[in-house]
């Protein structure tokens, strides 16, 4: 999958799935800071991420997902 | 609105009244049971015959890959959980000095192992539904202690605690996750504990008689409703006023 396709079908997710806005889904976007996802929003990310892209994200991975542009690398390395 | 419920431990005693009071506000229900599938399609067909739509659904609820397979075949065959009673619970009554500890494993896998592992598979689908009902069946001995059931008073304690946390964990996605914590109710579980106990209890019980199952069912029906929306992070006892 090319990284502009992981980042529209990722934008759709957080639209869909988190209820975020989409004009303010950006690569640098903070979740937490920025999109103001909270602690239990970021597990159900992973969750979404995971059952959409069918990858495994583990904890320590995980902790290192901050911006949109992070999980779009995470999601891009795993199905390479 | 109807809703998809799953009850363990739903084929005797309160879980199968818990069965059938979901059944009959029109909930389809999967029930579960450990080892009765006899009595599980009993009350399946209670249901049924009633013009509801149920399941029967045998596992381990304390075995994490026999939760994940009970989950699983009860989405493919009714959709995701809405509604998860948890009311698996068995005793193994000693007075601790004798009491070894398969008596006290068994009992805080089968009634709090349990309660962690479904309710853990149920919240993933209720999280995004942004709705669910989490109602876990404790026990007066939870609060008050009971000779001979530190391993069930430890184990119906601790749902008290974790449905507290889970409450604050996911109040926000519009899940409820509440306690009713029965006294003594007419089940092989009280039958067991002997007349002499039975007749005790009784002297202490304000109405003066034990419970039946479906005064407990009523209170889970109702927890279990749209109805009942604002009420999280409680234990409610249903004991006809034991030792008021």
């Amino acid at each position: 999958m090319e990284r502009a396709q992981i980042e529209s079908k990722l934008t759709d997710l957080l639209v869909d799935e988190l209820g975020l806005e989409r004009d303010k889904i950006v690569s640098s976007a903070k979740f937490e800071e920025d999109l103001e996802v909270d602690s239990l929003g970021v597990v159900e990310l992973l969750m979404a991420i995971e059952d959409n892209f069918d990858v495994k994200i583990p904890d320590e991975e995980a902790e290192g997902i901050v911006t949109v542009g992070d999980a779009v690398a995470t999601i891009e390395a795993k199905l390479s | 609105m109807a809703r998809v419920a799953l009850v363990t431990g739903g084929s005797r005693g309160i879980g199968s009244a818990i069965a059938r009071r979901l059944g009959a506000a029109g909930h389809t229900v999967a029930v579960n049971y450990a080892h009765n599938a006899d009595a599980a399609k009993q009350v399946v067909a209670a249901i049924t015959d009633g013009g509801g739509s149920a399941l029967a659904v045998g596992a381990d609820v304390g075995d994490e890959e026999a939760v994940a397979a009970m989950f699983q075949a009860v989405e493919e065959d009714l959709g995701k959980v809405e509604i998860l009673v948890n009311n698996a619970g068995i005793t193994r009554d000693d007075l601790l000095l004798r009491m070894g500890a398969e008596a006290w494993d068994d009992v805080l896998t089968t009634n709090l192992r349990s309660v962690y592992l479904c309710s853990r598979a149920a919240l993933r689908g209720m999280v995004r539904a942004r709705w669910g009902r989490i109602v876990s069946i404790g026990s007066v001995a939870g609060i008050s202690g009971n000779p001979g059931q530190a391993n069930y008073a430890a184990a119906k304690a601790g749902i008290i605690g974790f449905s507290r946390s889970l409450a604050k964990e996911v109040g926000s996605r519009g899940i409820t996750v509440n306690v009713v914590a029965p006294g003594f109710i007419e089940t092989d579980m009280t039958a067991a504990l002997g007349e002499d106990t039975v007749q005790a209890a009784v002297g202490s019980i304000s109405l003066g008689r034990l419970g039946r199952p479906d005064e407990i069912a009523s209170l889970v029906g109702y927890l279990a409703s749209d109805e009942a929306g604002y009420i999280t992070g409680q234990t409610i006892v249903v004991d006809g006023g034991l030792a008021l």
